[in-house]
């Protein structure tokens, strides 16, 4: 997107004035001295940087841990949009809960002809080992992180429904402690909706899908693939907070159709495995065999209602990009109602006229990997080179099939702390639900900010920084 | 508790406490190579330095000649060494971090800012007249966090294994310091022995006890006879080997009353300890000092296997 396009601007109508949200941090911001939000940013850094809130950056050598940057100007959204942009995102995940029971079933929607069905079945994030399965309260995805991004002051689309394992929630909780520590004054003017329950919701969400006949006091723990993983600061710092165990696939085993502990005395048996690895390491013996992540048998002991897996196996194909474009329809046939938030409009390349006009207007869309993640493997028309336009149109005419293509949004920008001073960039959001024998979402989110002037990359792993989201209370 | 959380508990403290041990072996040598001594190989405090943490063969390895500056590099910075400060601090932050759920954030934030601040440190800075400096660094950062530890950390199971890998380790090593010159402290050496003073102090030195001798044996005098005992048989002194077995002995009692179930590393552990607290040291001469300090590295080796068996370390 160019620079000069006109992109909504969260503190600032077009005169200048803040908008009734923004006021009070507006006028604070005025008031603080020259370099003062420097000081501030360098305290926080330290702050990251000694509790070791960092995130690994796969391929880069020696510095392969890294902070993400964190900017100290927080992002506020007032009661009345938090109100109408969460029950757009209950809708949401219930729609997509729905649809994932059913497409491991009878398959309701594909026989209503509202979804091709060779878009579920030859979906390599379709688990045939999932079929005629349900899990406890029938649900699937139980952590759910929903992209937003803004256009207009009423404009709210959801760019990918993360239904797999989605992180950042610890920056979520560590960006409001930080600015807890270093603005007390700010949250004074404010009524700021808190967020450090978070845990024992998640906690709470774990314990109420349990296995049926699970003992009454169910024992959880974090599964993670070690300390070499990009989210394992999340992942300790998770268990942490709840007081479970974080284990590795090698601390657990499969033993009379039921899942165990190696524990420094007697094996003590799990009932909730929170899992941070993908589908395919999960098993060895049903996945791949090569995986040292997983547990072998661990999805026998799953099928027999003997372990719960959250997010269940199979889940990928709800937040799979080309289904993306049906969501609208998802909701519509499950919960008889519109859809509350918009979906981004999306060419499916594999459909001829689709990708007819994707390859007649590369300079101006954003192209995705169907199955791709983190910001690699997609093309940004509107900032990329003629060279590189030309070398993706080879890619895409290659193997269409896997992509999809969207317009490029005018994101809506933040005032964010800079080398010059205070300006806008653009943001994305990231709120956080989780689904268990009700939904729960946590007010605010994680906001995500692209630092440099113009560009729209928020990822962290393309040097996107975060900050701390504020959803006020009436 | 997680087996896999004992093991790296245990280990986390064996590496903490192997990077300070390192750290003053490389003091000593320094020390000494700046005391002018007759006769000797410029190069010998170096190589001794080496051999005490148990490295000689890793560096020979690496075909380099034994130089100061060779050595410190090697002692300090290589990654290929098992025992250099940064392949310690490296290994005890790993640890810890693969813990973080059992460990307190004080221990967390004093390892992660020794790691932090050591990989600052650029080999080419550390200058000659630096050296010091450093070394007692590496040292006051391992004191700050064991301090952390005692002071923070719940009395529970996490604390008998992290305090288990801490005094094995340190047993360890003070077995293998002494054998590394066992001649030094043989008692013919007494007669006569004015040659030998800088040697036994040095050897203190490197145990961090050399003052404290001088308040254990009245006359302050330094003997072989009474250097050997105070480093294997007096546990007053905090780096005897009977020290280190009397607090290994005393936390493996207070592990089998938390389980409620005595195992047979228990067994071993209280073995070592009465053999240590009822010896004497004309015995251990009789039968070979030597001998004595090669059984004793094997039996507190054997002690560790047997206990991550016993605790089904992953």
């Amino acid at each position: 997107m160019s620079q000069e396009r006109a992109f909504f601007n969260e503190m600032l109508r077009e005169d200048g004035s803040a908008r009734p949200a923004y006021a009070r941090l507006a006028r604070w911001l005025d008031a603080q001295p020259v370099n003062f939000l420097n000081r501030k940013s360098r305290e926080a850094e330290t702050i990251f940087r000694r509790l070791g809130i960092t995130f690994a950056v796969y391929g880069a050598q020696e510095a392969t841990e890294r902070l993400i940057p964190f900017d100290p100007i927080p992002r506020i959204i007032s009661a009345a949009e938090w109100r109408r942009l969460s029950a757009g995102i209950d809708q949401r995940v219930r729609a997509l809960n729905a649809f994932l029971h059913d497409i491991y079933h009878r398959q309701e929607i594909v026989r209503a002809g509202r979804i091709p069905a060779e878009l579920i079945l030859q979906n390599e994030a379709f688990l045939p080992e999932m079929v005629g399965f349900s899990p406890a309260r029938k649900v699937y995805s139980h952590i759910i992180g929903t992209d937003l991004v803004r256009v207009g002051e009423n404009d709210f689309y959801v760019l990918e429904d993360n239904t797999r394992t989605p992180s950042g929630v610890s920056y979520m909780l560590e960006n409001r402690e930080t600015m807890m520590r270093l603005f007390p004054d700010l949250f004074q003017m404010h009524r700021v909706a808190p967020i450090e329950h978070y845990p024992d919701l998640l906690r709470q969400t774990l314990e109420s899908v349990a296995p049926e006949g699970a003992r009454k006091d169910p024992t959880i723990c974090i599964l993670t693939p070690g300390i070499y993983n990009s989210a394992y600061f999340e992942h300790a710092f998770l268990a942490d907070q709840m007081g479970v165990e974080l284990v590795e696939g090698r601390d657990l085993f499969v033993d009379a159709g039921r899942v165990w502990m190696r524990t420094t005395r007697q094996p003590k048996q799990v009932d909730v495995i929170y899992r941070r690895i993908d589908d395919a390491f999960l098993d060895p013996l049903t996945f791949r065999p090569e995986s040292m992540l997983g547990v072998p048998g661990l999805f026998d002991a799953y099928r027999a209602g003997n372990v719960t897996i959250c997010n269940a196996p199979g889940t990928g194909i709800a937040d799979d990009k080309a289904i993306y474009a049906y969501v609208p329809d998802i909701i519509e046939f499950y919960t008889g109602q519109k859809p509350l938030l918009n979906n981004v409009p999306t060419w499916t390349c594999s459909r001829p006229d689709d990708l007819a006009y994707v390859l007649d207007n590369l300079a101006d869309i954003v192209v995705k990997e169907v199955h791709g993640s983190g910001g690699y493997g997609m093309l940004i028309g509107p900032t990329a080179s003629k060279r590189e336009i030309a070398a993706f149109r080879d890619v895409l005419k290659a193997n269409p099939k896997n992509y999809i293509a969207q317009p490029t949004l005018a994101l809506s920008a933040c005032p964010t702390h800079v080398a010059s001073g205070v300006a806008p960039r653009h943001v994305d959001l990231r709120p956080f639900v989780l689904i268990g024998d009700q939904v729960r979402i946590t007010p605010g989110g994680l906001t995500r900010v692209a630092l440099k002037k113009g560009s729209l990359v928020v990822n962290s792993s393309q040097g996107g920084g975060t900050k701390d989201t504020w959803v006020l209370e009436d | 508790m997680l087996g896999r959380t004992a093991a790296s508990l245990f280990w986390m403290s064996r590496y903490q406490e192997r990077s300070q041990n390192t750290a003053r072996l490389l003091e000593v040598a320094y020390r000494i190579a700046m005391v002018p001594h007759t006769g000797a190989d410029e190069t010998e405090d170096w190589r001794n330095a080496l051999a005490c943490a148990g490295c000689e063969a890793g560096f020979r390895a690496k075909g380099g000649e034994v130089t100061p500056r060779t050595v410190i590099n090697y002692m300090i910075f290589d990654k290929d060494n098992p025992s250099s400060v940064r392949t310690c601090l490296e290994m005890a932050r790993n640890n810890a971090r693969s813990v973080r759920t059992g460990i307190t954030s004080d221990m967390w934030e004093s390892l992660n800012t020794t790691w932090i601040e050591f990989s600052d440190v650029k080999p080419q800075a550390l200058t000659h007249d630096r050296l010091p400096e450093f070394l007692a660094w590496v040292g006051q950062r391992a004191q700050q966090f064991r301090g952390a530890l005692l002071g923070t950390i719940l009395r529970d199971d996490g604390y008998y294994f992290s305090q288990l890998g801490h005094f094995v380790e340190r047993a360890d090593h003070t077995a293998r310091v002494l054998d590394t010159r066992y001649w030094i402290l043989l008692p013919d050496n007494d007669v006569g022995g004015t040659g030998h003073r800088y040697q036994w102090s040095s050897l203190l030195r490197a145990l961090s006890g050399l003052r404290s001798y001088r308040f254990a044996y009245p006359d302050a005098q330094l003997k072989a006879f009474n250097v050997a005992e105070f480093l294997i048989l007096r546990k007053e002194m905090p780096r005897s080997l009977a020290y280190c077995y009397d607090w290994i002995n005393g936390t493996m009692d207070d592990l089998t009353n938390y389980y409620g179930e005595r195992m047979p590393s228990a067994d071993l552990a209280a073995a070592i300890w009465s053999q240590l607290r009822d010896g004497q040291m004309r015995d251990i001469y009789s039968a070979g000092l030597h001998d004595f300090l090669v059984d004793f590295a094997a039996r507190n080796n054997a002690f560790s296997v047997r206990l991550a068996q016993d605790y089904n370390f992953a």
